[in-house]
């Protein structure tokens, strides 16, 4: 692999940048691997990429039906943040937010991490109260936030009508000034190119048809390019989480929905911070290239169409001009959904399943994006060794059976 | 937007109603005696099919009366909507 740097980008300015080499490989299945990936995701690259790195595994596949980053992870809204309030949360996503300061030098690529600071917006007593809650927890867990008051809100984000007239007016927020936003795709470029140099194979247009087994442990995968062997496999499959769990007759507290996202025109700097807020239902961000992000909710249904209903995304523009009056004429570009993957807790499964050798790490909802590097490092952890590792021991699947259930409806943010 | 034929007040937009998740799910007669991992499939577990899907739905907005339809969760079209005394 070569180290992007300076130096190489203007040695390949004097050649018009005609020969940059590839950014990963594009390898024929081999028979058998020692861990097998399904998914080609963030979370499932940053699997392959810890693995290789922390355990020293050489022999992984990471099997992509479509196209790297194709699914959730090129369409979220790419915000990054670690105020959860359970002791279990807090612990695992403040880990992925570690891993998120240094990411861009460790895997040598630029992911445009910014921590430009996310506010959570109350507007009643009693949702102040919560983030009274969440904040003095987060502060016990070693996490920064703060409580501010409407003038810091206002002195933070000015578009923001912080009015006492404003239908639901803001009486404060939470503000996590290290939390902020990451450019999703090269996230998942830069764990794959890291990931590839170290000897991962990556391979695209490589669907998933069955799992094999022989006597309750893994032997392998059906794929659309034939069966390919491995003693451990890995599902990373987000939205599709049930349905390749299903492949190994694994049942699952998930239901997939759909969840939009819609970005506008381009528009001059405006936007300073990430803001959300539940209880209006909406957050936005502005993008590096002038876009504001907006992010709506969840269709009720089970869905996996990847398109979302127009009338989620009318209460939630409702909702943004509610909080930006001066947005109300801005022009949206493009709208579009994911399938995201629900718990009934709000939190997610990472860790191993009833069958030997077989591991899952699916049910992030709508909050998985923040949690790609810690998840992938966890993750790394439990199938190296398969045994989970201390962050992501309470985030079993079997905690459905035991009743230990996370709620982290509060923290999620999007109203599911 | 789905538009939804409610066995009683007939086809409304979907705005009006709210899903209600997987239907034909029983509750266990005898709580007492399922197992911990019976009860947990019960409460949590779904089938959360990519295909023909049976769910419940209620006209909030209308009658407030339950029912159930069979849905396609990739083309999301309603194949029929049926009462919950009727057969599936």
């Amino acid at each position: 692999m070569n180290r992007y740097s300076i130096f190489s980008l203007v040695r390949n300015a004097l050649t018009y940048h005609e020969r940059w080499q590839a950014v990963w490989r594009s390898p024929q299945p081999k028979r058998e691997y020692d861990v097998i990936i399904i998914g080609g995701g963030g979370h499932g690259l940053a699997t392959a990429y810890y693995l290789a790195k922390e355990h020293g595994v050489r022999n992984i596949a990471v099997l992509e039906r479509s196209w790297l980053g194709g699914g959730n992870t090129g369409r979220n809204t790419t915000i990054v943040r670690s105020n959860y309030l359970w002791d279990a949360s807090a612990h695992l996503y403040e880990k992925s937010m570690k891993l998120w300061e240094g990411l861009s030098q460790e895997l040598n690529y630029n992911v445009m991490f910014s921590q430009r600071g996310v506010m959570n917006l109350g507007h009643s007593l009693q949702e102040m109260r919560d983030i009274t809650r969440r904040v003095n927890a987060n502060r016990l867990n070693g996490i920064d936030g703060e409580i501010i008051d409407v003038a810091r809100v206002k002195a933070l984000e000015p578009l923001l009508d912080t009015s006492s007239n404003a239908r639901y007016p803001i009486l404060g927020a939470s503000w996590q000034p290290r939390g902020g936003t990451a450019r999703h795709d090269a996230v998942a470029w830069g764990y794959a190119r890291a990931a590839d140099a170290r000897g991962v194979d990556i391979i695209q247009q490589c669907e998933v048809t069955g799992i094999r087994r022989d006597g309750g442990h893994v032997t392998g995968v059906d794929t659309t390019r034939g069966f390919i062997a491995a003693r451990k496999v890995a599902i990373v499959a987000a939205g599709h989480s049930s349905v390749v769990a299903g492949m190994a007759e694994v049942r699952l507290p998930i239901e997939s929905h759909p969840l939009q996202a819609l970005v506008s025109e381009p528009l001059k700097p405006c936007l300073n911070t990430v803001v959300m807020s539940n209880a209006v239902h909406g957050y936005i961000s502005q993008s590096d290239r002038g876009d504001l992000v907006i992010g709506a909710g969840i269709d009720g249904y089970v869905g996996y169409g990847q398109r979302g209903s127009y009338h989620i995304i009318e209460g939630t523009m409702a909702a943004i001009v509610a909080l930006f009056p001066s947005f109300s004429r801005v022009r949206m570009n493009r709208q579009w959904a994911g399938i995201v993957d629900v718990c009934p807790d709000a939190s997610p499964i990472v860790g191993k399943t009833p069958i030997g050798g077989l591991y899952i790490n699916g049910g992030w909802g709508t909050g998985g994006f923040k949690a790609t590097p810690g998840s992938g490092w966890v993750f790394a952890h439990t199938i190296a060794n398969d045994y989970p590792h201390e962050l992501n021991a309470p985030f079993s699947l079997d905690r459905f059976v035991s009743g230990c259930l996370i709620d982290e409806h509060g923290a999620a943010a999007v109203s599911h | 937007m789905l538009l939804i034929d409610c066995p009683w007040c007939g086809p409304r937009a979907e705005t009006e109603f709210s899903c209600g998740g997987e239907a034909h799910i029983a509750r266990p007669a005898d709580p007492e005696s399922v197992s911990d991992a019976q009860w947990a499939d019960y409460l949590f577990h779904r089938n959360n099919h990519k295909g023909a899907h049976r769910e419940q739905w209620v006209h909030t907005y209308g009658c407030r009366r339950w029912f159930n339809a069979e849905r396609d969760t990739i083309t999301y079209k309603i194949k029929r909507t049926y009462r919950l005394d009727e057969t599936r």
